[in-house]
């Protein structure tokens, strides 16, 4: 689809002779306390993503955006069940467990991805945001040590690559539409700039996943590149104000997780076993 | 004198179908081979890339255990977990008792693995293949974009409708030739 690199001229992809062995639990691959921790950081912020976008199925502003929403939760959900399915192997949980039988102070996501849809300015935001991150993010992991992670990470990126693509579009097309919408567009940037921050904080974890996980505020020169000239083409400024306290990692939450997961997990709580 | 196209092809070839070399392997991967992919039944998951590996260990087709690998067009392909099924379904059927399916994500897939009958029958089907190769890109919001060739008329003069269609692998075209609208099976 776009440009060629020289890597490309023999037929592409690097292989991985690594068989991740993804879904058996016995399988070779169990995480240590520390990686799980890190794999539940990730695993979270997707899940908690996802179950956002799905709220918008048969509420987008046309058709086609209630398809891309629910694609891109799609494959976010993809992630978090690889995240959390690898986070449980360190204490003999299955990603349902982890999804459905915890409470926010157990949840690890960070702040952003908590933030209410909104408007529709406000979702595009936060996507914009997040799939900036996320894809800076899985570009570095796929080098991780951790054979898991790698892995997880060599498929992610290309489906976040997406993602940024949609979002880049849309805050575009709404900061150059109407009055309204760009109106929409920046009280919606202005909203979601406080909890850029947290994504790219550091965390004593990451001083002992040396190699294996990503350092957060290694990231934060990338993703300003890649965010400026689509702010500058779309003649939106950078906003300035306060920064949010975050508390993400740590399983400080703000007053909408609760909300989020009592509607996520109130089937699996009612039901207990439940199947369909 | 083999050329390097033809020698790039054949690597890319046994990356997409890394086809077992002993006849047991080979017998239960024919089988395996036939299962389609249920949103897209004109393609079997040998066509997609998706059918990574199959082992046979044991003699009589009874006693052996089969495993069978498989690998993700997207993370949260829903199906994947009907393709799984159907996989120790047809194995099953054909006499194999003890029989696994497992997921790999690593390496991941790509568009590239498909194969070129797989792609003609996906044209044949009115989806229009994927066109060019998978690379991810650096930053930067430019992207050069290749013609997508409407599978009805094969006119180049067509046009994006929406970047997501009706699963995760495709998006919407238009044709501004024939007027139809189409699903693109998106380079990934």
């Amino acid at each position: 689809m776009s440009e060629r690199s020289e890597a490309d001229a023999h037929g592409h992809v690097a292989v991985d002779v690594t068989t991740l062995d993804a879904e058996l639990i016995e399988g070779p691959s169990v995480a240590t306390s520390d990686v799980a921790e890190y794999a539940l950081w990730l695993g979270d912020d997707s899940l908690i993503l996802a179950q956002q976008l799905g709220a918008w199925i048969s509420r987008a502003p046309e058709l086609e955006e209630d398809v891309a929403l629910g694609n891109i939760g799609l494959d976010l959900i993809g992630h978090a069940r690889s995240l959390l399915h690898y986070a449980g192997t360190a204490s003999n949980r299955t990603e349902d467990d982890l999804a459905y039988w915890r409470t926010e102070p157990d949840f690890r996501s960070l702040h952003i991805v908590e933030q209410p849809n909104g408007d529709f300015a406000h979702t595009i935001a936060r996507q914009f945001i997040v799939a900036h991150y996320l894809f800076e993010l899985y570009s570095r992991l796929r080098a991780s040590a951790d054979a898991t992670f790698a892995a997880i990470a060599a498929k992610a990126v290309k489906e976040v690559d997406y993602h940024r693509d949609h979002g880049v579009q849309w805050v575009l097309r709404l900061a150059h539409g109407t009055d309204e919408s760009r109106r929409r567009m920046i009280t919606a940037l202005s909203d979601l700039w406080p909890y850029v921050e947290e994504i790219f904080r550091d965390d004593p974890l990451i001083d002992r996943l040396e190699g294996i996980a990503v350092r957060p505020s290694s990231l934060r020169p990338a993703f300003d590149e890649a965010i400026a000239p689509v702010l500058t083409e779309a003649e939106l400024d950078i906003p300035r104000g306060f920064v949010a306290s975050g508390g993400g990692r740590t399983g400080k939450h703000s007053e909408h997780l609760a909300f989020l997961l009592a509607e996520m997990q109130v089937l699996t709580r009612a039901h207990p076993g439940a199947s369909w | 004198m083999v050329t390097v196209e033809r020698r790039a092809a054949e690597v890319r070839e046994a990356l997409a179908r890394p086809r077992p070399l002993d006849a047991a392997s080979q017998a239960a991967w024919a089988i395996a081979a036939q299962v389609v992919d249920p949103e897209i039944p004109v393609l079997t998951i040998e066509d997609l890339g998706v059918l990574r590996s199959v082992t046979v260990t044991g003699d009589a087709v009874a006693d052996c255990a089969v495993t069978v690998t498989l690998t993700p067009t997207y993370s949260g392909c829903p199906a994947m977990d009907a393709m799984r099924a159907d996989v120790l379904e047809a194995l099953t059927c054909a006499g194999y008792e003890n029989v696994s399916v497992s997921l790999v994500l690593s390496p991941a897939w790509t568009t590239d693995w498909m194969s070129e009958i797989g792609q003609n029958k996906l044209r044949e089907y009115g989806i229009a293949a994927p066109t060019g190769h998978a690379t991810v890109r650096g930053s930067g919001p430019i992207r050069l974009k290749m013609a997508v060739k409407c599978p009805r008329c094969s006119s180049l003069n067509t046009r994006e409708l929406a970047h997501f269609g009706s699963t995760s692998c495709k998006s919407l075209y238009e044709c501004r030739d024939c007027l139809e609208p189409f699903d693109y099976f998106k380079v990934l």
